[in-house]
């Protein structure tokens, strides 16, 4: 038993960046095992795109002909799949509805689970893995000791990696009960980047003064391809969306690069944003906290600073 | 209607936490509710004034524990139960409460999205899965209309609206309420609520700490004129190498 599942969720029919880096990552575990790595998702992956898995290292794709919505019956199809595999390792990108499956799957397989797992883990000594915690203040190594372990990566944990196996998709069946949850209503905002999923995120804070001067921030954004995102008192004060907000109490990210405008780095902000790969603060206080968690800074007026640094990047990009 | 509420005993948010020889000191930090926690612990009072029913909170935790506890009392919780064990993990700590919950038949059972310490964000979808209960998470806004609640969860991106009849679990996040500041009465009150204590159920560990440690520091900042912001962009290409 040295197979590991990795649990594929889609977006528009393609798999989501964060489940190629989970295929990645349960591809790297499988060779560790000397196992095979298989993916199985659900229709929300298009037939088309099922095999372009096997280019980040998916030795076969278990194919769900209907959908899963609620975490109730992602976990019920993983543990199905899990089950008629044999795997030793689950494996799933942390998103919301992978996150509410993974601890029922874990339940369900006997398992130990860690969530929030960022690098790949130690085999020298039974099974030995890094993980977040105290929202961020540390990083601590988990031993996970029943036959069968269940992972949720945050991003950029292991990143992914091209391979050249052949295709294999299958088709798989699985009896998954109906949620006793019924949506009524899904308000989503389509065509933006989604905020966990982003390798560039541009924050702003209180700073900005008001709503009405969020637009140099999304112009910003759109150059970069960035994903926005804001402080707690922006999005209490209904400035922006409520799953903009990062930190101890929001969304915690962890993309290549983060801009941090006219915040001032409050420590309960830095739990959701300290595990970027690279930031940048822009404050106009040089006194400002945030500027000792960063790696690059410029200490200006926001209203001055931004369009000029928009005006530097499309020169650039 | 009997709800719950389940609490962690978590380092204050703005307390800097050292480690030595692997371990967390938390020698001289005060301890509160995990800031979700507090939140489930809000909508519940609202919802028992609402009802006219009943509050417990349950923690999973030494006797160190008690001080959050009675905190919780002096919200508005009518009584309290302290599971008497160190929460090893995720499993251990859902496998007390469910024990619980299993002879209590609670209607509705309130947690945080995550603790603040393990962040696993774990308790409430193993706490629903042994009870063979549906879980919402995260729980942004809850109403009951009679036997079923209508709430508002946040998805990536947006929100839903779904609805559930009772008996349910929910990780809950703001704004499904505002954080409550215990007042004088209830202060006093709390002192005498009952705050029941009870041995845990045995449990197999599947997991074990190993070591904390802080994580990977960064270099000094580089600070760059705001007159000269090519040379932000050109660091960003090619010495960070994020562009
Ligand atoms: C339990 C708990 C949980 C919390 N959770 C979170 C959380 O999840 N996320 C979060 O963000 N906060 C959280 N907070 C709040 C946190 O403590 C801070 O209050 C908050 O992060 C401050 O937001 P801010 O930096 O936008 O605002 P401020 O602290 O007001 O900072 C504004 C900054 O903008 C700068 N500025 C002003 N004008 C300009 C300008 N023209 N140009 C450039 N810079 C300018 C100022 O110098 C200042 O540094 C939490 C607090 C508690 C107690
Ligand atoms: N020791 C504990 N006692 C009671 N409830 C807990 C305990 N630990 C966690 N919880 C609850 O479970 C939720 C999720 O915790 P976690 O899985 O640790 O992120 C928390 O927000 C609490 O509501």
């Amino acid at each position: 038993m040295s197979n590991v599942l990795i649990y594929v969720e889609a977006e528009n029919g393609a798999a989501k960046k964060s489940s190629l880096e989970a295929v990645s990552y349960g591809a790297a575990v499988a060779e560790m095992l000397g196992g095979k790595a298989v993916a199985v998702a659900a229709a929300d992956l298009s037939a088309d795109h099922a095999g372009e898995l096997a280019k980040f290292g998916a030795d076969k794709v278990l194919h769900f002909g209907g959908t899963v919505n609620q975490s109730s019956e992602i976990a019920e199809l993983v543990a199905a799949a899990a089950q008629q595999e044999n795997a030793a390792v689950v494996v799933t990108a942390k998103s919301i509805n992978a996150d509410g499956a993974v601890p029922m799957i874990g339940v369900k397989l006997k398992a130990s689970v860690a969530t929030n797992v960022t690098a790949l883990p130690d085999l020298s000594n039974g099974f030995v893995v890094t993980r977040a915690a105290y929202t961020g203040k540390a990083i601590t190594q988990v031993s996970l000791h029943s036959n069968v372990k269940v992972l949720s990566i945050k991003k950029n944990a292991s990143g992914t990696k091209e391979y050249n196996k052949p295709l294999a998709v299958e088709s798989f069946n699985a009896n998954i009960s109906a949620s006793k949850i019924t949506v009524k209503e899904v308000k989503k905002q389509t065509g933006e980047i989604l905020l966990p999923e982003a390798d560039i995120v541009v924050s702003a804070g209180r700073g900005l003064k008001g709503p009405e001067n969020w637009g140099m921030i999304e112009e910003l954004a759109k150059t970069l391809g960035a994903a926005t995102a804001c402080s707690k008192p922006v999005s209490d004060m209904d400035w922006r969306p409520h799953h903009e907000h990062v930190g101890q109490t929001g969304i915690k990210v962890s993309p290549n690069l983060y801009f941090a405008i006219g915040i001032s780095g409050a420590i309960q902000h830095l739990a959701g944003v300290n595990s970027s790969k690279v930031i940048v603060v822009i404050n106009k206080d040089p006194e400002a906290p945030f500027f000792k968690s960063a790696d690059y800074g410029i200490v200006g007026d926001a209203f001055e600073v931004v369009p000029k640094l928009n005006e530097a990047l499309k020169a650039a990009l | 209607m009997k709800i719950l509420t389940c609490i962690s005993h978590v380092p204050d948010t703005n307390a800097k936490i050292p480690f030595k020889d692997g371990q967390p000191d938390l020698n001289g930090i005060s301890f509160v509710i995990a800031p979700y926690d507090d939140f489930a612990l809000a909508r519940a009072v609202e919802l028992r004034d609402q009802t006219k029913g009943k509050l417990t909170v349950l923690n999973v935790g030494l006797a160190d524990t008690e001080p959050t506890i009675r905190k919780a009392l002096a919200i508005g919780a009518d009584d309290a139960i302290r599971v008497n064990a160190h929460p090893h993990d995720a499993f251990y700590v859902a496998s007390q409460i469910a024990a619980i919950a299993k002879q209590e038949n609670y209607d509705l059972i309130l947690m945080g999205r995550e603790s603040s310490d393990f962040n696993g964000g774990q308790v409430h979808g193993m706490v629903a899965e042994m009870l063979g209960l549906p879980c919402v998470v995260p729980c942004m806004k809850l109403d009951l209309n009679g036997n079923v609640a209508v709430m508002q969860r946040e998805i990536e991106g947006g929100k839903e609206i779904v609805e559930v009849a009772l008996p349910f679990v929910a990780g809950c996040q703001e704004p499904i309420a505002e954080w409550k500041i215990p007042n004088m009465r209830g202060i006093m009150s709390a002192k005498t609520k009952p705050l029941k204590v009870v041995e845990p159920v045995a449990v197999e560990n599947y997991t074990r700490i190993i070591k904390y440690e802080m994580p990977p520091q960064r270099s000094s900042v580089k600070m760059i004129d705001k007159d000269n912001i090519g040379e932000l962009v050109r660091l960003l290409r090619e010495e960070a190498k994020v562009l």
